[in-house]
């Protein structure tokens, strides 16, 4: 066991892991930060992902150990500080941008990501940019009109309103 | 106008927040002090036989608590089948031993032959490579029709064949379906193959097997649809645990459709593991293990025919389907080609003669069962596509023959030739939506457009019935169901007037906890923030059957409705006794009891406060507390329809096909929530969307599974759709339960998959391709290629 | 998945030393590795991060071209590539989706040589010359089948260097689940002519199509590729599509890419 050290959701935090201790098992098992969800194991579905520095990445396919000293954002840290929902979520919640809620967390943190990148995408950007992250549930209509929602455009006119 | 908060209003769901932060508990979130980890050891070959297991070597690796191999579970039950089809002949279906883990033999790539405990997952893993396993490799069967075959090898030596049984219905109307067709002026032949799929619920199954050795209580905590459902077939058919010591949990479920129905041999082998080392067992599936364990969906092989008289009115259908049900008989996986599918092969349409037989076969592969839509996909695809098929060689319109031959509006209720009866639908209605927003008018001049860019543009129209809100009991008992369909609510009204429902119907994405709360706020007149929605647990909630087959409104929601209903009775009664009126003059309205005519009134709190307090009250009548229970057991099937149209174009250079609109037109009798409604309609939009052109599960010659990840397996992603047009303003309620709703869960994914191929084949008709009638499911780029060059 | 020893060196040479240990392997982006030591068909003993190495990383111009240091992630080449290098930049843009792109590498990359991957077409396309800690490799002579590279054992590929060809494109059609290239076409155009490497096609992983090449340095245009014809024999066959199918992409995606690139 080695001991590794990194930011999450701007505290500092600490702790025993293996070589072979993926990041998403640190948050999860070591952290107990479950928000962050393991819904395949060869890269694809983006249930897990998070930001390190900045940058979205699936956190279930980088080491603990690799990213040592690293800023790292789960989705337990994406609320206004006073807990309320942030821009972001509440646009999922107000365009009903989720159903099981499985996908959602990876989903907003890669959407954050996104926005980040290009604060204002249009239809098919959105759609391409979040590519790395599969819903089963919402078809992603509503997905992607909360992240245009959340970017500041007026989605009342996309269909089925 | 709807209330705010009320039936009708697209009320934000409440459960968005513990999800959008992080907070959501799903049941790999559970860790239970002290608990121990379990790696299930799978069989590689997909037939063999066991010849020996050895588990000495591994037994001693670091961390390992226990090997459990099936002479372990010598004495349990077996996995059991919860549906039970008579064949044509009278005969009971062929029903073979399903053990927990395999015994004697292997029969799919993912059977389980062992399983490891130990302290961690890895070490469990590690341990479970060190197991010796013999397997002298049998053929293995993997084609349905070869599987039939006299010479075939066998799944199950004690069976007499592969056939599980030959279904034939109405088998009565054989003769006269023949007799039909000898004297038809058309006869339309299409042969299909309804792909076989994966549900991929984003969430991969788990189970927690926990014991109190003080008071011998089991507690599963499991990804299911139905913990009650789960809870009676382990415990009484595998581990003969009485209900009374079994609770089963089942907490945010992260999506199922269908595959989290069954009972897995996962969850009795934890169950019964953590009573055995005294300490919890965890197990979760990777997605790898999800693809080779998770019962699939679908695996239909199809001859249908249909027969025309001179002016193109459907005389008589008859199809023949072999369907798969892999190795082993999962839950309900006999009813999906038989109930689920047989019932609805009238469609839309007055067909007055049907037969449907089916055959349904055992091979080396993965057990298929319900999938979203379960059965009633495989029906529409089959009527849809031979409809246009007929459409197409007649030179006809393909609306106006669905329109000749619809069951007309004044024809309600209809008794189909497929035992079922149609209360109410109004398909011209739907029919007509579909066409004006989905501007069909305009298609031309777009096809057009497109021709000039070098693309070819098609349109294609499917409309589709189903049975929903399974159903009355003692009609699915009299077809085979080992268990009834009803559903349970418990409404707790607390002292203060806030409202406890406990619910049967199980959550895991459809948003109960929001609609529910709509519905019961409405009649109670009290704000929905004061109802609270607790499901998924059976020590807290009745006995329900769980959700499934867009049944949890039409049924769960009627026992909620009638449970309320009890609960309004008893406060008017209340109510009368502090008025000091009769109860027949007392008026129940918006959270306030008045006497009638009068102003005197008590309000909600008044009443609920007096239940729990009961100085002044008529206790020699009226038993205090408020709090009652209800069982709905419905007494018809509701038929949501709806008319779906989707446009695409193809690439004539690559045969990629992308999908420019999609149009759906549904009749889901009365809505509670227009947002979550459009939401479950978008997501079964995807499914089907997904079926039509992406998702594809296929074996190789030796049974292993080619598509066993995300990496081959296509799911739908963001930029393969597009934003789809949906409208539930065609509304002929429900006549036979009291909200007049139907179900809106499934429809998406049995609508659509017609739709989509229909215009993949209206697209290559017009660009000059008439040699294709066909393409079967997924219409990848490289069959629409290959079937472009094939002349 | 096994256990190993995990060490992030901050210096190449600090690097290669770890790397003599035995059953010692090389960790870059991981997007590819970290999944197949999940599936317990990659077991290292010890893993040596490259990612904490400024040396191997970046985006600049320099002799020969532009130089991409092999733990560049496909990102950051999507960006900084942008204005140098467009089509290249574009090819980065396109690999797998924007998490992978944060992760994984170029070295990475071209070090596995996955048959289907997007930049064994690029580097093979332009020319370049694959840098290690020992010698400079061109391209031609670096790729050798599936999976299969010039690298010896110890040996890691440090940077790659781009000569910038006057006009270039790649054009990828995805498989739908993997979004690896279903087949994907880099074409180059030099002022010594013009050279075609294909992806996600070939058995033997990416491969040159020498007769495009030939016909676009006669006449750089779609046209001139009309009357060729692309065998299927040695293709790929999967779920995906058949050898015939990935013929013709090559042939019609080839005829896209110079599009896309005059």
């Amino acid at each position: 066991m080695t001991k590794v050290s990194m930011t999450v959701n701007g505290k500092s935090v600490s702790g025993e892991v293996e070589g072979r201790t993926l990041l998403s098992s640190f948050l999860r098992d070591g952290l107990g930060l479950t928000g962050t969800h393991i819904g395949c194991d060869t890269s694809q579905c983006g249930a897990c992902v998070v930001h390190v520095d900045g940058r979205a990445v699936k956190s279930c396919t980088v080491f603990a150990l690799d990213v040592a000293g690293a800023q790292v954002k789960t989705i337990e840290g994406m609320a206004n500080p006073d807990g309320s929902l942030s821009v972001l979520q509440q646009a999922f919640q107000d365009n009903h941008g989720l159903q099981c809620g499985f996908c959602t967390p990876g989903m907003v943190m890669s959407a954050a990501a996104l926005l980040a990148d290009n604060p204002s995408p249009t239809e098919a950007e959105v759609r391409h940019g979040l590519e790395g992250n599969i819903c089963r549930c919402t078809g992603y209509h509503n997905i992607v009109k909360a992240v245009l929602q959340a970017s500041g455009q007026d989605v009342s006119k996309i269909a089925a309103e | 106008m709807p209330k705010d908060g009320g039936i009708g209003a697209s009320v934000k769901r409440r459960e968005d927040v513990r999800f959008l932060t992080g907070k959501g508990r799903y049941t790999d979130d559970i860790n239970i002090r002290g608990q121990l980890y379990a790696f299930f050891l799978r069989s590689d070959v997909a037939h063999g036989r066991l010849k020996s297991v050895d588990t000495a070597a591994a037994s001693d690796m670091p961390g390992v608590v226990r090997i459990f191999t099936a002479a372990d579970f010598a004495g349990v039950g077996g996995i059991p089948c919860g549906w039970q089809v008579t064949d044509r002949f009278g005969k009971v279906m062929q029903e073979p031993k399903h053990p927990v883990l395999a015994d004697g033999k292997v029969r799919h790539v993912g059977d389980p032959i062992a399983m490891v405990v130990a302290e961690t997952l890895d070490q469990a893993r590690d341990a479970a490579e060190a197991i010796r396993v013999e397997i002298e490799e049998l053929p293995p069967v993997l084609n349905m029709k070869d599987a039939l075959k006299p010479d075939a090898p066998k799944v199950h030596d004690e069976l007499t064949s592969n056939l599980c049984y030959d279904w034939g219905f109405v088998e009565e109307n054989r003769e006269a379906v023949a007799k039909a067709f000898e004297g038809a002026a058309h006869h339309i032949t299409l042969d299909l193959v309804n792909n076989r799929l994966v549900a991929n619920p984003m969430e991969p199954r788990v189970a927690v097997g926990d014991y109190e050795d003080h008071s011998g209580m089991h507690t599963l905590y499991t990804t299911s649809q139905n913990p009650h459902v789960i809870r009676l077939l382990m415990g009484a058919f595998v581990l003969g645990i009485p209900e009374s010591k079994l609770r089963v949990v089942a907490p945010d479920v992260g999506g199922g459709f269908g595959s989290k129905i069954y009972h897995y041999a996962e969850e009795a082998a934890v169950t019964f593991a953590a009573k055995q080392v005294k300490r919890p067992v965890k197990w979760t599936a990777s997605r790898s293990e999800a693809f080779i364990s998770d019962a699939q969906g679908r695996d239909h092989l199809t001859r249908i025919e249909l027969a025309l008289d001179k002016d193109h009115n459907f005389l008589a259908l008859r199809t023949e389907t072999h369907a798969n049900m892999g190795a082993y008989l999962s839950t309900f996986a006999p009813s999906i080609p038989t109930w689920l599918h047989g019932t609805l092969m009238a469609g839309n349409y007055k067909t007055p003669l049907v037969y449907v037989n089916v055959k349904a076969v055992f091979t080396n592969t993965v057990p298929v069962d319900a999938y979203r839509g379960a059965g009633r996909p495989e029906a529409t695809y089959q009527l849809e596509r031979i409809i246009d098929k007929a459409a197409r060689e007649l030179g006809v319109d393909p609306v106006e023959l669905r329109r000749k031959n619809f069951i007309q509006p004044d024809q309600f209720p209809y008794q189909t030739p497929v035992a079922v009866v149609y209360d109410t639908g109004n398909y011209q209605a739907t029919m007509d939506k579909l066409l004006e927003l989905s501007d069909h008018a305009g298609f031309a001049a777009r096809a057009e457009e497109s021709k000039k860019r070098g693309r070819l543009r098609g349109f294609g129209i499917a409309h589709y019935i189903e049975a929903c809100g399974i159903a009355p009991s003692n009609l699915v008992g009299q077809l085979g169901a080992r268990a009834g369909l009803y559903e349970s609510a418990t409404v707790r009204v607390n002292a203060t007037g806030s409202i406890t429902i406990f619910t049967g119907s199980h959550s895991h994405g459809q948003g109960h906890e929001t609609t529910f709360a709509q519905v019961v706020a409405e009649m109670i007149g009290i704000d929905a923030s004061q109802v609270e929605i607790v499901h998924g647990d059976t020590s807290n909630s009745p006995m329900g059957m769980g959700t499934y087959g867009s049944r949890s409104l039409a049924v769960g929601g009627s026992a909620m409705v009638k449970a309320t209903n009890k609960i309004i009775n008893k406060a008017k009664k209340i109510a009368s006794h502090l008025l000091e009126a009769s109860e027949q003059d007392i008026e129940f309205k918006d959270g306030k009891f008045t006497v009638a005519g009068t102003d005197r009134s008590k309000t909600w709190v008044d009443i609920t406060l007096a239940a729990y307090v009961p100085h002044n009250y008529p206790l020699e009548s009226l038993e205090p507390g408020l709090e009652e229970t209800a069982f709905y057991d419905p007494s018809n099937f509701t038929y949501p329809a709806g008319a779906y149209g989707c446009e695409l174009e193809i690439d004539p250079d690559t045969g990629k096909v992308t999908i420019l609109a999609f149009t759906a037109a549904d009749d889901f009798g009365n809505v509670v929530n227009p947002m979550i409604v459009e939401g479950q309609v978008h997501g079964g939009l995807a499914q089907g969307i997904g079926q039509a052109m992406l998702e594809n599960c296929v074996f190789d010659e030796n049974g292993q599974l080619l598509s066993g990840s995300f990496m081959d397996y296509a799911m739908p992603r963001a930029d393969d759709l597009p934003f789809f047009k949906v409208d539930h303003s065609c509304i002929t309620p429900c006549t036979h339960n009291p909200l007049g709703v139907k179900g809106c869960g499934e429809a998406g994914a049995i609508g659509s998959p017609p739709a989509v191929v229909n215009a993949v084949i209206d697209a290559l008709q017009r660009g000059g391709y008439s040699h294709i009638d066909h393409i079967d499911m997924p219409v990848s780029p490289a069959r629409v290629w290959a079937a472009m060059h094939q002349r | 998945m096994h256990n190993f020893d995990f060490v992030k060196p901050a210096t190449l040479a600090d690097a290669l030393a770890a790397l003599k240990s035995d059953g010692a392997q090389a960790l870059s982006g991981g997007q590819t590795l970290i999944a197949s030591m999940k599936q317990r068909l990659a077991a290292p003993a010890t893993l040596v991060s490259l990612t904490g190495i400024p040396e191997l990383k970046g985006v600049c111009i320099g002799e020969g071209g532009l130089h991409v240091g092999a733990a560049t992630p496909h990102a950051e080449v999507a960006r900084e590539a942008a204005k140098h290098y467009p089509a290249l930049a574009a090819l980065a843009g396109g690999i797998g989706d924007p998490q992978v792109r944060n992760r994984g590498t170029i070295g990475g990359s071209i070090a596995n040589n996955d048959p289907s991957a997007c930049y064994p077409a690029g580097v093979l396309a332009s020319g370049a010359t694959i840098v290690t800690n020992r010698r400079r490799i061109a391209a031609d002579d670096y790729f050798q089948g599936l999976f299969t590279t010039a690298l010896h054992e110890g040996e890691i590929v440090t940077s790659v260097v781009f000569p910038i060809p006057q006009k270039a494109a790649y054009v990828k059609f995805d498989q739908p689940a993997s979004r690896f290239a279903l087949t994907g076409v880099f074409v180059a155009k030099t002022a010594d002519g013009v050279r075609v490497a294909v992806t996600g096609a070939g058995g033997d992983g990416v491969f040159r199509w020498t007769e495009a090449e030939a016909a676009l340095s006669a006449n750089f245009a779609a046209s001139a590729i009309a009357g060729l014809t692309v065998s299927p024999d040695g293709m790929i066959h999967d779920l995906h599509g058949t050898p015939a199918y990935r013929a013709h992409l090559v042939k019609v995606l080839t005829g896209h890419a110079v599009q896309a690139a005059a």
